[in-house]
């Protein structure tokens, strides 16, 4: 273990795609069988924040999870750095895909509560050293998110939800991921602490070279640490492009129903735009 | 906005208190509730606005200490006794929670969640009860809702379920809404429905509203006053308009800078940095 902090080995790459999601399909068995994801295509570089968007049940976590190995494709490829990524069955996950790691929305059920917090950055440093990686001793990393470093040897339940999210990207981190993925990790938040922990986690994957997907219901400030968006309807993607053109000039008729729906907190008193209770929108994508 | 003079307050809270064990958890919290009227409660998690709700529907957790008063009309709530609380319940007022999945109960039909609590309370016939429940669920805009009665709640989309619990908490004609956080667990599309329902009823039924949320831009579409909660304690409470674009007390306007999209809030990457900066 080495002290301070080195860029992770690929940092020099950025642009290559890292991770390649081609054709993603998975169902959930059922009766009916439930089509959670449907033809999903995504590209992460190195170095690049991607923002996939959603309402609940459209897919976007069941993306991550396939992404990761969580649930079985029932079609479609994942590839990350050159080669698929196989599905987390019995056997412990291969050294090389802990650089894979993911945030989850509920830090207080992400983290073990008996366990000291330093110990469980520890995990992340095993990961990262278990497939010949360096890391920093989990003070550092606290440190890093903007904790106290002498407050490895404390608990989970002293902390607040924003400080415990900010423990769990430590734990992520400190495995040296080379794409960090990010399951509505703001979501569980207070509304003042979600941009910059959002901020936060961009830095910080940005910093190692590491890409970042970013998911959430919440496009205010997904926008602001995306680089691209993805927008996700129905277990299909129906709009993808620059982060800024989207917000700006939604070309997908449920993207722009998805924006007029948010609440805009200036005190002007304008009402959101619902959509009509039956609104069904194409599944055609825009993609630019 | 000029209704402001002829609107009725129906609900007067002044310098409550409420202690649990050691702590504090509200401190001497003004608020008043008018006829017609959205009072938001704006805070993050911890700060009290949950605890104000509950206190006004005599529900605050058994050993509670409460001191200050809440004012129904002439009659003064603190203080008094269970029998006559639990009367005013759902007639006087009524609460509407944050999740419908866990306050609508999964095993019983709409028609038994709605008509029972209307038989009960009121001591109407089936058959008027039935027409009632029918009338409420079209006020909340439930489509075809005679056939709504017979269903489930899990055969409602979220949203629908929080119009139906909305409904349940409207049965007994109460003066006054609490509503919890009644859209956080909606989709944003969801919510903007259920947001233009409660502003409808507000302004269409003269029912009060105190809309608990930490959601400011929630709060901004539909609240008329804006109290902010810190603590156990209100810091401010304003006009909407005011209190988003002049709040009066710093700890408001820290909330409304980490926002993006509120005046003087975040509106780049940079900007956020510099707030973890300070």
């Amino acid at each position: 273990m080495t002290g301070g902090w080195q860029p992770a080995e690929q940092a020099g790459r950025v642009g290559a795609a890292l991770l390649d999601v081609s054709g993603l399909r998975v169902t959930y068995r059922g009766r009916p069988p439930v089509r959670a994801v449907d033809g999903v295509e995504l590209t992460v570089a190195a170095g690049q924040v991607v923002g996939l968007v959603g309402e609940s049940g459209c897919g976007k976590s069941t993306v991550a999870r396939a992404i990761c190995g969580l649930v079985k494709r029932e079609a479609g490829t994942v590839t990350f750095d050159g080669t698929p990524v196989t599905t987390l069955g019995l056997r412990r996950r291969p050294a090389e895909l802990t650089r894979i790691q993911m945030v989850f929305q509920d830090p207080y059920a992400s983290l073990h509560p008996r366990r000291a917090i330093g110990v469980q950055i520890g995990d992340g440093v095993r990961a990262a050293m278990a497939r010949g990686a360096t890391s920093s001793a989990p003070s550092v990393w606290l440190e890093r998110v903007g904790l106290d470093p002498a407050a490895a040897s404390r608990y989970p339940h002293e902390f607040s939800g924003g400080q415990r999210q900010r423990i769990a990207i430590a734990r992520s981190l400190a495995a040296r991921p080379d794409l960090l993925i990010g399951d509505e990790p703001i979501s569980a938040l207070d509304a003042s602490t979600q941009a910059v922990v959002a901020a936060l986690m961009r830095d910080l994957a940005v910093e190692s070279g590491a890409g970042l997907l970013f998911i959430s219901h919440d496009l205010s400030v997904v926008r602001l640490i995306a680089d691209r968006l993805v927008v996700m309807y129905r277990g299909r993607i129906v709009e993808s492009g620059a982060a800024e053109d989207i917000w700006r000039d939604p070309q997908h008729p449920y993207t722009q129903a998805l924006l007029a729906a948010v609440p805009v907190p200036d005190g002007s008193g304008r009402m959101p735009a619902p959509p009509a209770d039956d609104a069904e929108y194409p599944l055609q994508a825009v993609l630019r | 906005m000029t209704r402001d003079h002829a609107t009725e307050t129906v609900l007067e809270i002044a310098g409550l208190t409420v202690g649990i064990g050691r702590t504090e958890i509200l401190r001497g919290v003004n608020l008043s509730l008018k006829a017609g009227r959205i009072q938001g409660l704006a805070g993050e998690s911890g700060s009290g606005k949950t605890m104000t709700g509950l206190a006004v529907m005599g529900l605050l957790p058994s050993g509670s200490r409460v001191t200050g008063s809440i004012t129904y009309g002439d009659l003064e709530l603190v203080g008094l006794s269970a029998r006559r609380r639990n009367a005013l319940r759902g007639t006087a007022m009524a609460m509407v929670f944050q999740d419908p999945s866990t306050s609508l109960h999964p095993m019983l039909s709409v028609s038994a969640q709605l008509t029972d609590h209307l038989r009960h309370h009121l001591g109407i016939s089936r058959g008027a009860a039935r027409d009632r429940a029918v009338e409420l669920l079209d006020t909340v805009r439930i489509p075809d809702p005679a056939g709504a009665l017979r269903r489930y709640p899990h055969q409602f989309s979220g949203g629908q379920r929080q119009r139906i619990a909305i409904a349940i908490a409207l049965a007994c004609s109460p003066r006054i809404l609490i509503a919890d956080e009644p859209t956080t667990a909606l989709d944003v599309t969801v919510q903007a429905g259920v947001l233009h329902l409660l502003r409808d009823l507000a302004s269409e039924m003269g029912l009060a509203v105190l809309l608990v949320t930490h959601d400011l831009g929630v709060m901004s579409a539909v609240a008329d006053r804006v109290a902010v909660m810190r603590h156990g304690e209100v810091v401010e409470n304003g006009e909407r308009h005011q209190v988003f674009t002049a709040p009066a007390h710093p700890y408001t306007a820290s909330l409304l800078a980490s926002l993006p999209g509120a005046a003087g809030g975040v509106q780049s990457l940079d900007d956020v940095r510099a707030l973890e900066g300070l």
